[in-house]
């Protein structure tokens, strides 16, 4: 059973690359659709699994699987972290977690609109969870849907069938976290004011000291920016007090020297807010910000080109407001 | 001065505006991949709307038209006007039309200038839902009509056309700022911009998902007057981007003041002015 072989390994952990063993699930086979990327599941710490995004751009020939998603397992039930861009990628994370657990899945926790995390979701409708996500994501996500779907179908054609919208059934307010007993188990979900996006929410597994921050942390991959530069700062000088002991980010490796990565990001924006605010007061144009703004951060970070210059619009209309 | 014939033609926009922005609500007109036939006739129609059948010369001699190549942020996506000829009271751009053929509401603004002021760029910002053609009509004041066409590539991944937060949107509506250069002379051609806080969002339709409906919120028409007289006016719609921005050039030849007139589809209307030569007040 792959299961012994999960709890064997759990007490050989030196490093992240020993304890990444685990779950190559051919779970592709009865599909078909998946056949050329066997999903990998690595349990990061006990009970904690994680399926690590590819890390590229939003293609078919990555079939969406770009977010990293994964699940946690109590005593008694099993919370969902993010469900990846299909109903079919849902559907494999669903298998996986089969694969390990016959324990109800209580909880879907979406941690924030983007359709790498959002849009998987509809495969757990069978389990009849409570899906838990900021009190404005459900907003946020009526007002994508059809941009999100069709943007789906266009990328990864008909191989999305039985994706649809799944909005979250309970909401966390800013500043006021939620608790989810998982038995032995607790889950601590925070939602943040607008940052990534102005959904943003943090799982906190109190156990194992993991921080899942989803896309309030990128690792390796270039941030976007899809709610508010100045807010995301401040965000991040708020994350930097926690004393977690390693953390999930959205897209790249789990970290446990995560305080560098925070780091990294937090330069990366500052580069942004202090090019943009200069070119802002000299009454300069968006075109010229793409131009001139954080090119210095151009080898830092993977997709640079892809979504720099997005970065650099999104927060030239923020600024030019201050 | 508005003439019969502009009132006329005024109201025919309108009601196309107006069509077109029903269509979004209520039919399930988000169409993103369209064939090659479709997207022509998307814009026969809206062509055959405007102008009936009046022929379109090709303007490349007439108005430059600067966009991206893709749309980095498909919520703000820039663009830019030039006009290549130069303008006076004999000859001049009456009306530009401003067109995204693939975006629910294709119409995105009319601007009307009296002809009283020299302008050389027109810029603002636009929603682009899906790969689309975007094309500027100018209307020249003895009756010719000249169109240039630039293809726009759809933003990726996780791009939107919404509001990035709709909370922060709706506590600062209404601001308005012009912003000059620092420091200009009478006569100097002023290259303005005009910016206004508003969501300029298009609402939403009660569905079968969401159960939801949100009122629709966007601006209509934006008047700019120097000393009472007419600058430009525009009507728009909800494929400008939120927080209107407008950078547009004219040249004072006296002393006086720059006035905004705002009017929004739930009939607020918002009002700014700034001194010229002075600078903007607190
Ligand atoms: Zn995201």
């Amino acid at each position: 059973m792959i299961k012994h072989r999960l709890r064997g390994e759990l007490n050989r952990w030196h490093s992240l690359r020993l304890r990444t063993l685990v779950v190559m699930l051919l779970l592709c086979l009865d599909t078909g659709i998946l056949k050329a990327q066997p999903s990998e599941f690595m349990e990061i710490a006990p009970g904690i699994y994680l399926r690590p995004g590819i890390q590229q751009n939003f293609a078919s020939h990555n079939r969406g699987h770009i977010a990293n998603i994964g699940f946690i397992v109590g005593k008694q039930a099993v919370a969902v972290i993010d469900t990846g861009s299909s109903y079919q990628e849902g559907l494999t994370l669903r298998r996986a977690i089969r694969e390990i657990t016959a324990l109800p899945i209580q909880y879907v926790i979406l941690t924030h609109m983007h359709p790498d995390h959002t849009l998987g979701a509809a495969a757990f409708d069978q389990d009849a969870p409570v899906y838990i996500g900021h009190a404005q994501l459900k907003d946020a996500l009526i007002r994508r849907q059809t941009h999100y779907l069709d943007r789906l179908k266009e990328v990864l054609g008909s191989t999305t069938e039985g994706t649809r919208l799944v909005l979250p059934s309970a909401g966390v307010e800013v500043g006021r976290a939620v608790r989810l007993e998982l038995g032995d188990r607790i889950l601590e979900l925070q939602a943040y004011p607008t940052a990534h996006t102005n959904n943003d929410l943090s799982v906190y597994d109190r156990n194992s000291g993991t921080l899942w921050l989803s896309d309030l942390l990128f690792v390796e991959r270039i941030p976007v920016v899809d709610g508010s530069l100045l807010g995301w700062l401040g965000v991040i000088d708020y994350l930097d007090q926690s004393e977690a002991k390693r953390v999930v980010p959205g897209h790249g490796p789990v970290v446990t020297e995560w305080k560098a990565s925070l780091a990294d990001q937090r330069r990366y924006l500052d580069a942004l807010l202090s090019g943009i605010r200069g070119i802002v007061r000299q009454n300069g144009t968006i075109e010229q910000a793409i131009e001139q703004v954080g090119q210095e951060e151009k080898d830092n970070w993977l997709l640079f080109d892809e979504y720099h210059g997005r970065n650099v619009t999104a927060s030239f209309v923020e600024l030019e407001w201050e | 001065m508005t003439t019969v014939s502009n009132l006329k033609h005024n109201k025919v926009v309108r009601k196309i505006v107006q069509i077109s922005y029903l269509t979004f609500l209520f039919g399930s007109l988000m169409i993103t991949t369209l064939s090659a036939a479709e997207t022509d006739g998307r814009w026969h129609e809206i062509k055959t709307s405007l102008f009936g059948d009046r022929a379109i010369k090709d303007g490349e001699d007439v108005i430059g038209l600067e966009t991206p190549y893709r749309a980095l942020d498909a919520a703000v996506v820039p663009i830019s006007i030039e006009s290549k000829i130069t303008q006076n009271q004999n000859n001049y751009i009456k009306s530009l039309y401003l067109v995204i053929d693939n975006n629910p509401s294709p119409i995105a603004a009319v601007f009307h200038f009296p002809g009283k002021h020299n302008w050389q760029s027109l810029s603002t910002r636009v929603r682009v839902n899906a790969y689309t053609d975007l094309r500027v009509i100018a209307e020249i004041n003895d009756g010719n009509i000249y169109m240039v066409n630039n293809y726009v590539k759809a933003s990726g991944g996780c791009s939107a056309p919404s509001l990035k937060d709709p909370a922060a949107a709706a506590a600062h509506l209404g601001k308005i700022k012009l912003k000059l250069p620092k420091a200009s002379n009478l006569g100097d051609l002023l290259s303005t911009q005009l910016l206004i806080k508003h969501p300029n969002s298009s609402g939403l339709q009660f569905d079968q998902i969401s159960r939801q409906y949100i009122p629709a919120n966007f601006i209509r028409s934006i008047q700019v007057t120097f000393n009472d007289e007419v600058v430009f006016t525009a009507d728009s719609d909800i494929s400008i981007s939120e927080d209107p921005s407008i950078h547009f050039g004219f040249s004072p030849e006296e002393e006086g003041i720059l006035k905004v007139e705002v009017k929004d589809s739930t009939g607020r209307t918002f009002n700014h002015s700034v001194d010229l030569p002075n600078q903007e007040k607190g």
